[in-house]
């Protein structure tokens, strides 16, 4: 499909993703940041400081990004 | 008993379970009736805030699985039309009484007119034809055809308009109640298919699809927008037209489908009169009195009296008038039918109308006419 | 491995037509987190939008019985759905323009009449799905398409108007305040009477680019943030203290007779 599971801590749909960097900007630990491909998703830049708070799955107004359970 | 009285007996007869509406001259005493008779059958009344509210509170109430009622006039019936387009573009079956007044606007509450006819059919915006519109004349015809519109609501899924009018609303005569197991009473197809297999929104031409209630396992989409087979509205505008065409045809298609008794033109002395006088609703009382009074004094006269106005009853009355050389349209207006008629009758047949509003044609009016073109 | 609210929605037929950064989604996810979060059965959930940005999410993306009817009758069609089924949970989606402008009337009496319907407003200032004209809730001086030299109306305060009219829950928070706002959709769940929500949320595409001239949808968030104060706070300010600011929290939350309840109970007595 068109997820991505990022290290086993959160999950991005890229087809739901529609690049507004929501989750990014206010994931606490600051642990996302937007790719530079074609089309912009979510990708983790520090996994491990992940704490799987799901402040980005909450913030998501597509469902494209959810905590990994 | 009143005619409003016993529109709202036959509604509950008819099963009708829900009733919204706003105080209006001259209906209000159907929403009075039915606000002492629904807790007492189980049913639910409810004066809304107005009209708008009112129409569609009885669609709400209709996709919750109740047949479901509003009565008003003119003002009112003009208000709620928007919610009249609702229930067709959703197939939503709802009975809606217009008992007309005097218009336009405030017009005279008191007064009757026929005024609302053609807006019955025509007064939502977007090619909406697909009401069904019963004329009665008498109050028992308040009661038959209040039963009456509710099962053709319920097989056809959309609106059916009792439009009655001031008199034939106020005045009181018997009505014949029949026994409840004589009464021929519809009910909407509900699906039988298991929940994964019912197509909601699908077009099967002119039948009608089943329709279940809300909260019943359907996950249904109930758009007022155009939508494809598999319930999406969002549709790229190249497959607009195409679709378009099948879903506005199949509304308005479906409503001709079939025959019911209140198709049925009365007439009158129909067999040999060349002079026909065509009225529906309560100016056809004086008709009829007219027509009898010419028939003593000689006259090949005859009247014929429509029931079901919308759809129009267009294939019948060319029958009846095949061989008629005068038509006199009666109506409380300045003219609705007439055009159908002249649209149905042949080129040598004269039409002509009577305008008058505010009260019924006097008999001797009516002979007037008669003597001016009858032979 | 799915979202774990997807089961609640139809992903074929996602993404949404909404914006991007549009926050009405935000709103979505509460609510169906409030449905998991309190076992509601979702076949018992009737769910009736108005027209406007936030009604798309009532055109078949949720997975539940659903109306898009017409613009601002959405509380008069829950209204006939709850009396004759009082056992559905009904929920009227609506926007600040479908309840506040032309569904005004119908929001007022359905409060009123304290009808068990769950109305859940989202505001976002303005007419989205029309290109960007004025709302009833758009600040006052605000240029937008239909008032390009500045706004001359007082916006209304729907949260005040359902308290004074006797909903029995009244609460607002903003799409930055999503916990909040799922559990306040959560006890108006619970709620027998007219539970009335609003959620303030952003607007990317007009509301954004008019006031903060932003179209990043996380400027607008943080602007709710910094602008939102509670109910105790906004007390100690005068009026031009509280002028630009968003007053968050509970107004409302009492239990009294629902209209459904009411009638069938009124009507056992006639039968």
């Amino acid at each position: 499909m068109t997820e991505t599971v990022l290290e086993q801590k959160v999950v991005v749909v890229s087809r739901l993703c529609k690049g507004c960097a929501i989750c990014v900007d206010f994931c606490p630990m600051k642990v996302l940041e937007m790719s530079n491909s074609t089309k912009s998703i979510p990708i983790l830049k520090n996994a491990q400081k992940c704490t799987k708070c799901a402040v980005c799955e909450i913030m998501c107004p597509d469902f494209a990004i959810f905590v990994v359970k | 008993m009143q005619g409003n009285e016993a529109c709202a007996e036959a509604a509950i007869l008819a099963g009708c379970r829900y009733f919204a509406g706003y105080p209006i001259t001259p209906a209000t005493e159907i929403a009075e009736t039915l606000a002492k008779r629904m807790p007492e059958v189980g049913g639910v009344f409810i004066q809304m805030e107005d009209e708008i509210a009112s129409i569609t509170s009885v669609i709400g109430a209709s996709w919750a699985g109740a047949k479901a009622m509003t009565a008003t006039s003119g003002p009112g019936f003009s208000l709620m039309q928007e919610g009249i387009g609702l229930a067709v573009m959703t197939e939503t079956p709802c009975v809606i009484v217009d008992v007309q007044r005097l218009g336009p606007c405030q017009g005279f509450a008191t007064l009757p007119m026929q005024g609302d006819v053609m807006q019955a059919r025509w007064g939502s915006h977007g090619d909406s034809r697909s009401n069904i519109v019963l004329a009665p004349s008498s109050p028992q015809e308040m009661f038959n055809l209040t039963i009456e519109a509710f099962n053709l609501a319920e097989r056809f899924r959309t609106p059916a308009i009792v439009l009655s009018d001031e008199i034939v609303a106020h005045m009181r005569e018997r009505v014949i109640i029949p026994q409840l197991d004589a009464l021929k009473i519809e009910n909407r197809r509900k699906p039988v298919a298991p929940t994964e297999d019912f197509r909601f929104h699908e077009l099967s031409g002119w039948d009608v699809t089943p329709m279940p209630a809300l909260g019943s396992g359907y996950k249904l989409n109930i758009v007022g927008h155009l939508r494809t087979e598999e319930g999406r509205v969002n549709i790229p505008s190249q497959n607009v037209p195409q679709l378009a065409l099948k879903l506005l045809t199949h509304l308005s298609n479906k409503i001709t489908a079939g025959e019911w008794e209140a198709k049925k033109i009365k007439t009158l002395f129909a067999e040999d009169s060349r002079t026909m006088l065509i009225s529906y609703g309560s100016t056809s009382r004086t008709v009829e009195s007219a027509v009898k009074e010419a028939r003593k004094a000689g006259m090949k006269v005859g009247c014929a009296r429509l029931v079901t106005l919308w759809p129009f009853p267009e294939e019948q009355l060319q029958t009846i008038l095949e061989d008629v050389d005068n038509v006199i349209v009666v109506e409380m207006n300045l003219g609705q039918i007439v055009d159908k008629v002249r649209e149905v009758v042949g080129r040598s047949t004269r039409v002509m109308h009577v305008p008058k509003v505010g009260d019924l044609h006097t008999t001797e009016e009516l002979l007037d006419c008669i003597k001016k073109v009858a032979t | 491995m799915s979202h774990p609210l997807m089961k609640y929605l139809r992903e074929d037929w996602m993404p949404t037509v909404l914006c991007a950064g549009c926050g009405d989604g935000t709103v979505l996810q509460c609510m169906l987190r409030a449905v998991e979060n309190k076992n509601i059965d979702i076949d018992q959930v009737a769910i009736i939008a108005g027209i406007g940005c936030h009604a798309r999410l009532g055109t078949g993306y949720i997975a539940a019985d659903s109306m898009w009817p017409l613009h601002g009758r959405a509380l008069p069609i829950a209204t006939g759905i709850k009396l004759v089924n009082p056992n559905l949970h009904v929920v009227v989606l609506t926007g600040d323009g479908d309840c506040g402008s032309i569904g005004l009337s119908h929001f007022v009496h359905a409060a009123r009449r304290n009808i068990g319907v769950l109305t859940l407003c989202f505001n976002n200032g303005i007419y989205g799905m029309t290109g960007g004209q004025v709302a009833p809730t758009t600040p006052k001086g605000t240029i937008t398409k239909t008032t390009p030299y500045g706004s001359l109306e007082y916006p209304l305060d729907l949260c005040s108007l359902a308290e004074t009219a006797g909903a029995s829950y009244v609460a607002r928070w903003t799409t930055a305040h999503p916990k909040q706002l799922t559990r306040s959709i959560e006890k108006a769940f619970e709620k027998k009477g007219f539970a009335f929500i609003e959620a303030v949320t952003q607007c990317p595409t007009y509301f954004g680019r008019y006031t903060l001239e932003t179209t990043r949808a996380s400027d607008i968030l943080r602007w709710f943030l910094r602008n939102s104060i509670s109910i105790e706070q906004s007390k100690k300010l005068n009026p031009t203290e509280l002028g630009g600011k968003i007053i968050i929290g509970e107004f409302v939350d009492t239990q009294k007779p629902e209209l459904a309840e009411q009638y069938q109970a009124q009507s056992k007595l006639k039968k």
